[in-house]
C-alpha cells in the first residue's frame, strides 16, 4: 500500500528498493551512503531480497554482475571513491547489457576529498565512467520524494533497455529528511529468456560475456550498443521547466542545486529580473533538444549552469546552446552548497 | 559401432565438438573434459552454472555446453558468488588461474571462502600468466624463469609461491579442499573424484569447496608437453603437494 512518512534519503532509497521488489543487494559502507545498507540489513528478515556486504566495492560491483546475468533484480549503492572502483565492472555490465541499478550518493572530490554533498561525479556518471564506449541512464533526483521516485523509474528502465542505470544523488539529499509517499509494493516477476539459470533442452546455452575478441564482432556489438543508446536518448529524455515564459536569464541546474535555483528565480523574479530554471531529470540522456530550442527564443540573453562542482554539466549546455547565446558558469568545490544569495549576487555583479 | 566392439571412450556430449584453442599438452582442455563428464553422467546440464576467468581459460564458455557467465580479472568468485545468492538450488563453479585467483582476485577469493559462499572454485596453477604471455605468477616457482623474473624468480624481492589450498582450508567456512593434478592417468581420475565431490559437498550446502589443480604451460614454460609432466613431478609436486586439506565428516556427504 502507498504510504506517507518522513524518511531520510539513504532509508526512503532502501525502501523503494525493496518495494521495487529488489531480489540482491551488494554493497560496501561508505559516508554519506551506508544508511542505505544499514536499512537494507534491518529490514531483511522481513523480505526476500539477498543483501551481502561485500568484501570492497570492486568485490560488490561484480556481485552485482553475476546476480543481474542470473535475472535477478538488483542494486548496488555507493559513494564517489566507491563508484571510481566500480568502473571497470559497470563497463563490463553495459557491454553484456545487464539491467541493474547504482545510486552514487556523491561527496566532494578529487582523492578521498569530504563527505559532504558535491556534484563532482557528473563527467564521470554521464560520459561513461569506465573504459569502452557506453552510456548508463544517469537520473538525477532532487528530494527524497523523487529518490524514492527515481528508484522505481531506475528498475524499470533497466529492465526495457537491459541497461544499467543510476541514480546521481549527493550527501544532502541522501541525509535529509523530509515528507515522502512511499508508492505500492511491486510484485516483480522477471522475464529474462537470456539470464544464465541452467541450460534447458529447449533452448541454447546463455553466455553473458563482454568478449568479443575480434574486430569486426566487437564492432557489432559496439553499433549495437550505439543504437540502443539512441533509441534511449529519442525516448527518455526527462526534465522540468520553472518560471520560462517570457525568460530572459536561464539557471540551469540539477538535483540539489535545482532546488537553490528555484529560490534563486524567485528572489530575481521579486526584483523584476526574468529568471527561469531549467532543470535535466535525465542526465544521460542530456536534455540536449529542449534547451537549444530555448536557445533560439529571441528573448533569451543567456545560461547559467550552477553546479556544485568546478564546471562539468556547463560543457553539456554549451553543447545544446551551441553557439546561439552565451553560457556562463558558478560553481562552488569541495562539499560547499552555495546559497541562494550568493548565487544572485554573483548573477547581478557579474551578468546583468 | 561395429558388431563385436563396445565403446568404452567417448568425449562427453556436453562438451562442444569444437577445436580448443588451447595449446597442445595443455591441462585446460582435460579438466574441461572431466567438469564435462561429470555433468553427462550426473545429467545436470541444466542445475550447473559456470563462470570463466580472464586468463586462458576465457574462452571456456566456447566449449562448455552450458549456462556461464564470462567475468572480469580476478572477480569470478565475486560473480560466481551473485549467481549462487540468487539461484541457491544450481550448482556454480568458478574457473580460474593463478594470476586470476591468487594476484588481482585474492580479496574476491579470500572473502568468498571466508563467507563461505556455496560454490566451487576449480583454480588452475600452472606457475605462470598463460595468456598475457608467460609473465610470473604469485605461483610461479623458486628460480623459475618467466619474462618477468628472466633470471629465476628471487624470493627476496618477489616472496614465495603462495600454497592458496593450505591458505583458504585455515577458513572456517571453507568445507573441502583438495589439491589434485593431471600428471598421470590415475592422478586425472582423482582430479575428476575430486571435482564430484565438491559439487555433492556443494549440493549439501555444507559451504566453500576448493579444488586446486597444478597445471602445466608448455608454451611458456618453454618446454614440451612431456618435459611439463616432468616438470609437475620434479619442481612443482613437491613445492605443491596433493591431498586433501580439508573436509566434511563422511556421514555429512554421504
Ligand atoms: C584488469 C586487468 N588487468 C590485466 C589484464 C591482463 N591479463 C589478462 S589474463 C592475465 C593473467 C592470466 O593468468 P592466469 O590467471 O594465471 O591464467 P592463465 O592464462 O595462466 O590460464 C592478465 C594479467 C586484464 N585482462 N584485466
Amino acid at each position: 500500500m502507498a504510504e506517507t512518512r518522513f524518511m531520510k534519503g539513504n532509508e526512503a532509497l532502501g525502501e523503494a528498493a525493496i518495494r521495487a521488489g529488489l531480489q540482491g543487494y551488494f554493497g560496501y559502507p561508505i559516508t554519506p551512503q551506508s544508511e542505505v545498507v544499514e536499512y537494507l540489513a534491518l529490514q531483511e528478515p522481513n523480505h526476500n531480497y539477498v543483501l551481502i556486504q561485500a568484501e570492497s566495492e570492486l568485490a560488490a560491483v561484480n556481485m552485482v554482475y553475476g546476480a543481474a546475468a542470473a535475472g535477478a533484480r538488483v542494486m548496488t549503492t555507493t559513494s564517489s571513491p566507491g563508484f571510481s572502483l566500480m568502473q571497470e565492472g559497470i563497463s563490463y555490465i553495459a557491454c553484456s547489457e545487464l539491467p541493474c541499478v547504482f545510486a552514487n550518493i556523491v561527496r566532494g572530490g578529487p582523492g578521498l576529498g569530504t563527505i559532504q554533498p558535491s556534484q563532482s561525479d557528473y563527467f564521470q556518471a554521464t560520459k561513461g565512467g569506465g573504459h569502452g564506449d557506453y552510456h548508463l541512464i544517469v537520473l538525477g533526483p532532487n528530494s527524497v520524494q523523487e529518490t524514492v521516485d527515481h528508484i522505481y523509474l531506475a528498475f524499470e528502465l533497466a529492465d526495457k533497455y537491459r541497461s544499467p542505470v543510476m541514480l546521481l544523488s549527493d550527501g544532502a539529499i541522501g541525509q535529509m529528511m523530509e515528507k515522502v509517499v512511499l508508492p505500492d509494493p511491486i510484485e516483480y516477476k522477471p522475464d529474462k529468456p537470456w539470464a544464465t539459470t541452467g541450460k534447458t533442452p529447449d533452448r541454447e546455452r546463455n553466455i553473458i560475456t563482454s568478449l568479443f575478441i575480434q574486430a569486426e564482432i566487437m564492432e557489432q556489438r559496439n553499433l549495437k550498443l550505439q543504437e540502443k543508446f539512441k533509441k534511449i536518448t529519442e525516448n527518455e529524455v526527462r526534465y522540468e521547466e520553472y518560471k520560462l515564459d517570457d525568460v530572459e536569464y536561464i539557471i540551469v541546474s540539477f538535483g540539489l542545486c535545482s532546488r537553490i535555483s528555484k529560490k534563486v528565480v524567485d528572489q530575481a523574479r521579486e526584483s523584476g529580473i526574468k529568471m527561469g530554471l531549467f532543470r535535466p531529470i535525465t542526465l544521460w540522456p542530456f536534455p540536449t533538444k529542449p534547451i537549444e530550442e530555448l536557445a533560439s527564443i529571441n528573448s533569451v540573453k543567456c545560461f547559467i549552469s550552477v553546479e556544485m562542482n568546478a564546471g562539468q554539466m556547463v560543457e553539456d549546455v554549451k553543447l545544446s546552446v551551441n553557439g546561439k547565446k552565451p553560457v556562463y558558469f558558478y560553481g562552488r568545490t569541495g562539499g560547499i552548497v552555495p546559497t541562494p544569495d550568493e548565487i544572485i549576487n554573483h548573477i547581478k555583479e557579474n551578468l546583468l | 559401432m561395429k558388431p563385436g566392439y563396445e565403446q568404452i571412450y567417448k568425449r562427453p556430449e556436453t562438451l562442444l565438438p569444437k577445436r580448443m584453442h588451447y595449446c597442445p599438452g595443455c591441462f585446460h582442455s582435460t579438466i574441461h573434459k572431466i567438469i564435462m563428464e561429470i555433468v553427462e553422467e550426473w545429467d545436470i546440464q541444466d542445475k550447473v552454472i559456470g563462470v570463466c576467468p580472464v586468463g586462458c581459460s576465457v574462452f571456456a564458455y566456447d566449449y562448455l555446453d552450458i549456462d556461464m557467465q564470462e567475468a572480469a580479472h580476478g572477480r569470478a568468485a565475486a560473480v560466481a558468488t551473485g549467481i549462487k545468492r540468487m539461484l541457491p538450488d544450481k550448482i556454480v563453479f568458478s574457473y580460474q588461474g593463478d594470476g586470476d585467483l591468487a594476484a588481482i582476485g585474492t580479496a574476491e577469493t579470500i572473502h568468498a571462502c571466508n563467507r563461505g559462499e556455496n560454490f566451487t572454485f576449480i583454480f588452475i596453477n600452472n606457475g605462470i600468466y598463460g595468456m598475457t604471455g608467460g609473465q610470473m605468477a604469485p605461483t610461479t616457482l623458486e628460480g623459475q624463469k618467466t619474462t618477468t623474473s628472466p633470471y629465476g624468480r628471487e624470493p627476496a624481492t618477489t616472496g614465495m609461491p603462495i600454497k592458496m589450498s593450505e591458505l583458504v582450508s585455515q577458513l572456517i567456512s571453507v568445507a573441502y579442499v583438495e589439491r589434485v593434478s593431471c600428471n598421470t592417468p590415475a592422478n586425472t581420475r582423482k582430479a575428476k573424484r575430486a571435482i564430484e565431490k565438491a559439487f555433492k559437498i556443494q549440493m549439501k550446502g555444507l559451504g566453500t569447496t576448493f579444488i586446486e589443480v597444478v597445471s602445466n604451460c608448455p608454451s611458456n614454460w618453454k618446454c614440451t608437453p612431456e618435459e611439463s609432466l616432468e616438470w609437475i613431478k620434479e619442481k612443482a609436486l613437491p613445492y605443491f603437494p596433493l591431498g586433501v586439506f580439508k573436509e566434511p565428516a563422511k556421514e555429512e556427504v554421504e
